[in-house]
Order: C-alpha cells, then structure tokens, then sequence
C-alpha cells in the first residue's frame, strides 16, 4: 500500500521540521521518495501532520473491568483524539505482574484495537509495594515500564530495590507520587474549597512528599523516574531542582492539571473528581511554566473512564478518574498553544518525540525516513463542541462535556492505514 | 414573600437580603406557639419527607413539628429499614420519593453534597438537615435568629465558635450567615481542628479560648466528637477539657451580659460545664424552641416556588 498525503503543513518535532510539503508512506512506513504512483491520496490542504500521538499513560480497563472500557472502545476513543499509542497502566483485574496478562493484552490489542497499546507492568507483585514482580519477565513479554500508580509504593527501600534492579533493562519506574497517609479519606484539593464544600482535602504537600523522596532515590540509585501527573507547583520545583542536578528524572502532566482549578468542583460533580485532585490557579501558572522550561517533558491523559453509575453518586462514594483521549489534542491546542505558552512544534514533541524518547520507543514519534507512519492529522479550524452523546469511550466521565473547542485531529493513521476520521 | 428557590442546600448561596426575609418570617410562626391550637393551614395537602441517613432526634423532631404545625402530611424515612440497605442510589430513593408526590424532602446525609446532588435530580424542594462536613443550614438560620431575637440586630456583633471546626457543619453555616449579614466571627480551637482556608471566609482564628472569649458578645460552643482522638487531632479528652472547655471562670473573662449557644447535643463535662449550660447566660432551649419556628418560615418561605411546579 502506497500513500500520499499532499500539501500538508508536516511538523515533526524530532528533526525541528515545519513546512508544507507531502508525506510518502510506503508499507507502513514513511519514505522521502515514493517508489512509484500512489494507492491512495489524502489531500492536507490547510491541515497538520504531525507525528502519532503517544500517551503514556492511561487506564483501559482490560482485564477485569470491561464495564468502564475495553480495548476496542478504548483504542477507538484515543484513535479519535489522534492518539496512535498508548500506554496502558497495570491496576486491572488481574494487575499486570505477570507475564500471561501481558500477552492477553496485547493479543486483544491485535485483534480488536485501533491503534498500538504497550503495557505496563507493576514494579511489584499484586502491586502491594512488598515484593518485585518479575520485571525481567514482564519485559520480555512485553511491557514498556513499570508502576504500581494509583499503589504507590510507600516502603522507600521496596522503591530504591525497584529504581535500581530496572536499570538493567533501561525501564522507567512511573511514579503516581502520592503520600496515601497524608491524603488518607481526601477526595480534593485541600484548602479554601474543600472547607467551603466539607470534603476532606488532599494537601499538594501529599504529591510533593513523595516528589522529593522518589528523586532522592533515582539520585542515590542512578534509576530512571518518571513522575506522572503534575499537579502542584511544588513538584515542578522539585522537578527543576532534580534536573538541574543532572539526576534521571522525567515528568508529565495532563490537560486538566493546566486547565481547571478546584473551584469547578462546587456542584459536587463527581466528574471533577480525580487523583490528584485539580488545584488551584497558581499551579496551573506553574505548571505551564515548567512545560514551557522543559521541566515537564510530556503530556498524557490518564485517561480513567468510569460509569455513570459509579460515578453519579455522593462525591465520597465515587471513584477518581476521568477520561482523557478525546480532548487532549484539543486541550493542549487552546489551552497552551492558543494562550501562548507553547509553540505547536514545541507542544506536540511532548505528546510524541519526547514520550518515544523517554520509553525508548523505536521508529515511532517521529516523520523521518523509516519511521513507522503513525500520523496525525490536525485542522486548526476545527470547530465543535465535546458532547456526551458523541463520547467513543464506553465512559463518560468527563469534566470537559459541553466545552467548545477549537482545533483537533481529524483523521488518525497508524502504520500507513487510516483507523479513523473526522 | 419568598426565597425564590426550591430548595436550600446551604446559607453560601443565599444573601443579605434572602437572610433578612427569613428572620422576618419567623416572628408570625413562633407566635403560633402560645396559642391553644399551634397549627396553621399552610401546608395543608402537602407532603413531607424527612429522609435522614445519620441519626438524629433534635432536628428530626423539629421538622417533624415544624410540618405538623403548618398542616402538612409527614413521612419519616428510617434508613436503615429502607431499600438503601438493598443497595439503592441516592438518586433513585429520591426518585422514588418523588413518585410519591413528595413536595419536600429533607435530608440529613453523613456525605457533604448529597442534598445538591438530589436537589439537581429531582423537582421536589430539598432542604439539607445537615451534610457531612458542609452546612447545616436551617442550624445556622435558627441560631441567627436566636441571636436576632436577643440582640435586635446582627451587624457589628462579636461571635465566637469555639471547638471542632474543621468537622462541623454548624460552624460553616453559622460563619456564612453571621458574616453575610455583617457580624465579625471568630473561631477557637486547637490548629488540627481548624480548616484550611477558614481565614479567607472573614474569619478570625484563635487557639487560645482564654483570649477569644474576652470580646466576645456571643459564645457559640460546638460538640466536640470524642473519636477525632482517635485520629490524632487531640490527644486526650482531658487535655481538651484542660484548653477548651467553657468554665465558669473562662466565662468570667468574657463581657458581663454574654450570651452561651450550643447546637446540641451537649457534652456535658467536656466542652461546657454544666454550671455554664444551665446558667441565665445560656439560650440553649431558646435556640431550640426557635429551630421549630425558623424551620416552618423555610418550608413557608420555599414552598411559592412549588406553586409553580403545578398544584392546586
């Protein structure tokens, strides 16, 4: 199969590239030179290709919790958000600690996924923070890091045993950074909303904690920590601090975490809920700040989707979490590019060059020569509006219901074929 | 006259304006009292429900009188004999309520929210008896009233709340409508026990009772609940009695003529000696003779808004 996409404004952040041009994709993979007249044509006139998203983190619920989302609704769900990669995070049913559930996600994957799904593995057995699960194996298998995420491991010897025995196989150790006593029954941010609103607060000095305490252990044992979702202006210092003393620390946050304070949880909306909790304006200040300094080297979802029903309950009955996939691009276009704190270029590297990067993702987030053509295609003048009813998740939990959007992928490729369109 | 709402989830969202029209409405309901038949037609034809998921005599009661004497139909749900303990949601015991032709539901919930949560779910006026840690509003009407009743007036009065604030709903409620109708609040407690942020509600923070009594024209003294020492937040009983409970001798520091509240239920012994509970200082029963009057002006003050939804 030979495909061409002509006239197309290409913005591969890898090789500092932005012009208009066409893209050659030749079985799967993107040629300089076509070898001979195309199968296919997209014309991309006043359109964006830039690499295939990758989100680096993510729930899709499979095994053992298809109610919420299973890979086929999941992967149609970032597809539509321009997403190509995915990674999936391992508190399933059964967790990820073990080499046969790794294999069935990836053979569901294959046979019923849109785009390409890496897993990741628990850094320890039943993701108890007591034990190492087999990392070797589950690399082996397949994994791409591990993480106990939303478990972290609160045993600070069980965390430097796992920074160090993953060096070996150059595997980040993800860390949801999050102090469990000091956030013990909290459902929000703690401060002036969480005493107005009488929910048991969730202190940023929780995250920051363990922030400091992880980079300390990637600093005496050499180990790669990625800190995943951001969410104070705390971390990002810390972050600074750490990366300014050369130590193997990388970080994402996600669109809400630079988008809405606390305040929007006033109604009790469970769909404003999540882990970490929003915060306030002058996090949202930092955190742009540090994605604009590089501090903060990539942007993912962790997309979490859950029902209605588990979610249209008592506040402190509902779960933490909310889908991510289909807004993301859209998020990061208004919220960052629009507003001025990133250039495109420099905001599509960290949802594509940076996380390939990071992961060691080979021949993907890039549009060189060889790469594999996982493409998406952006129109700036895309106008709509994020409804419920049009919602591809099996979820709907979503804070961003009823936001008008301007700009979003419009139609995905992965591996030379279009897996979704606009 | 009307609060041109159907339903109240707490005194943040009402105004000056809406404050002062409820303790207006109060004085025609409590003169009900003295008469030989305490009951006015009001409500007749309507129906009440009390849907109460943590326990509760005083304000249950109160409702409970407060509806009876405005000749409405009253249905107390217990939950623990209800179909909650099958596993229903809130929302479809709210909408099962409603299919009944609730006009009012009053909850007491031990979640903060679980009143907006019905009240946006249903067309039946929701009045919250209390919420988690959030608001205890009709609470909080009754004690502005009480105060109003005593003082003529609310703006430029001293009032202080002295115990566990962090955890209270009472408080909450009292600092919105003490300050939106002008008075300067103040709170006493040991710094585990006060909120983040309380500051920046109009608030004044003290840790030492012996000082905050001293300008005070009015003490409002909260439960303290003997398991938060089980949390750390205090770490013994005694020491509480020993820093924060209100003596005969704390009270002889404060302004000759100051008033002593309590939402109640007392303990004893713990955050207020009995001598001061029972002393002429104390409006205690007031506060609770006044909660029946405040509670018939809500139902009386929402209820214009239902006429609209269609009845009669």
């Amino acid at each position: 199969m030979r495909v061409q996409i002509k006239n197309i404004r290409i913005i591969d952040p890898s090789q500092a590239k932005d012009l208009i041009g066409d893209i050659f994709i030749e079985d799967g993979k993107i040629v300089s030179k076509p070898l001979g007249s195309p199968d296919k044509i997209i014309d991309g006139k006043l359109k964006i290709a830039v690499p295939g998203l990758i989100d680096v983190h993510a729930h899709l619920r499979v095994p053992g919790n298809e109610g919420k989302e299973t890979i086929y609704t999941g992967t149609h769900s970032a597809a539509k958000g321009g997403i190509t990669t995915v990674f999936c995070m391992p508190n399933t049913n059964p967790v990820v600690d073990n080499a046969p559930t790794v294999e069935f996600i990836l053979l569901k994957a294959q046979k019923e996924g849109l785009i390409n799904v890496f897993p990741i593995g628990c850094a320890t057995k039943g993701s108890q923070g007591v034990e190492l699960s087999e990392i070797g194996v589950l690399k082996k298998a397949g994994i791409i890091a591990v993480s106990d995420d939303g478990k972290p491991i609160s045993n600070a010897q069980i965390m430097r045993r796992t920074l160090e025995y993953t060096k070996m196989f150059k595997l980040p150790v993800i860390s949801h950074s999050e102090d469990k006593e000091l956030s013990k029954n909290g459902v929000m941010n703690e401060g002036e909303n969480s005493t107005i609103l009488g929910l048991k607060g969730i202190p940023k000095q929780a995250e920051e904690v363990m922030v400091s305490r992880d980079i300390m252990l990637a600093e005496l044992t050499g180990g790669h920590l990625h800190i995943a979702h951001v969410s104070t202006a705390g971390s990002v210092d810390l972050i600074r601090q750490a990366k300014n003393k050369g130590i193997k620390v990388t970080a994402e946050t996600c669109p809400h975490y630079f988008t809405l304070t606390d305040d929007i949880v006033k109604i009790y909306d469970a769909n404003t809920k999540m882990n970490p909790p929003l915060r306030e304006q002058k996090d949202i200040d930092a955190i742009k700040q540090g994605l604009a300094d590089g501090i903060i080297d990539c942007i993912a979802t962790d997309h979490a989707p859950h029902t209605d029903e588990e979610k249209n309950v008592e506040f402190d009955l509902a779960p933490f979490g909310i889908i991510g996939f289909e807004t993301m691009l859209s998020l990061v276009l208004n919220e960052l590019v629009d507003k001025g704190v990133l250039s495109l270029s420099d905001a599509i590297a960290k949802m594509t060059f940076n996380p390939a990067r990071i992961f060691g993702l080979k021949g993907r987030g890039a549009l060189k020569d060889e790469s594999i053509a996982d493409i998406t295609i952006i129109d700036p003048k895309y106008f709509y509006e994020f409804k419920k009813e049009n919602i591809v998740s099996k979820s709907k939990n979503s804070p961003f219901i009823g936001r008008k959007f301007k700009g979003g992928a419009v139609m995905t490729i992965v591996a030379g074929a279009v897996v979704w369109q606009a | 006259m009307s609060l041109n709402r159907k339903d109240l989830l707490g005194i943040e969202h009402l105004d000056e304006k809406d404050l002062q029209i409820v303790l207006d409405s109060v004085k025609p309901f409590k003169s009900l009292f003295t008469r030989s038949v305490k009951k006015a037609p009001t409500l007749i034809g309507k129906t009440v429900v009390t849907l109460f998921y943590e326990p509760s005599t005083r304000t249950r009661t109160s409702f409970e009188i407060a509806a009876k004497r405005l000749s409405a139909d009253i249905v107390n749900v217990a939950i623990n004999t209800s179909s909650v303990v099958k596993g229903e949601n809130l929302i479809d015991t709210g909408k099962t309520l409603e299919a009944m032709k609730a006009d009012y539901i009053i909850i007491r919930h031990y979640l903060a929210g679980a009143p907006d949560i019905l009240a946006r779910n249903l067309n039946a006026s929701v009045i919250n008896a209390g919420d988690g840690f959030h608001e205890h509003p009709t609470q909080g009407l009754l004690d502005l009233y009480t105060i109003y009743e005593k003082k003529k007036k609310i703006k430029g009065l001293k009032i202080l709340l002295v115990g566990d604030i962090l955890h209270s709903r009472v408080a909450k409620s009292n600092i919105w409508a003490l300050t939106k109708m002008g008075a300067e609040v103040s709170v006493a407690g040991p710094p585990t026990l006060i909120p983040a942020g309380i500051e920046n509600l109009g608030v004044k923070v003290y840790y030492e009772l012996d000082e905050a009594v001293k300008e005070a024209d009015i003490i409002n003294i909260l439960r303290i609940q003997l398991e938060r020492q089980q949390e750390n937040l205090f770490p013994s009983v005694r020491e509480y009695v020993e820093l924060y409970q209100l003596t005969k001798e704390r009270l002889a520091m404060a302004k000759s003529g100051v008033l002593i509240m309590h939402p109640g239920p007392m303990n004893r012994g713990i955050e207020i000696s009995s001598d001061v509970a029972d002393s002429s200082n104390a409006l205690i029963n007031e506060q609770v003779t006044n909660g029946i009057a405040v509670r018939m002006a809500i139902l009386y003050l929402l209820r214009p808004k239902r006429k609209n939804a269609g009845s009669n």
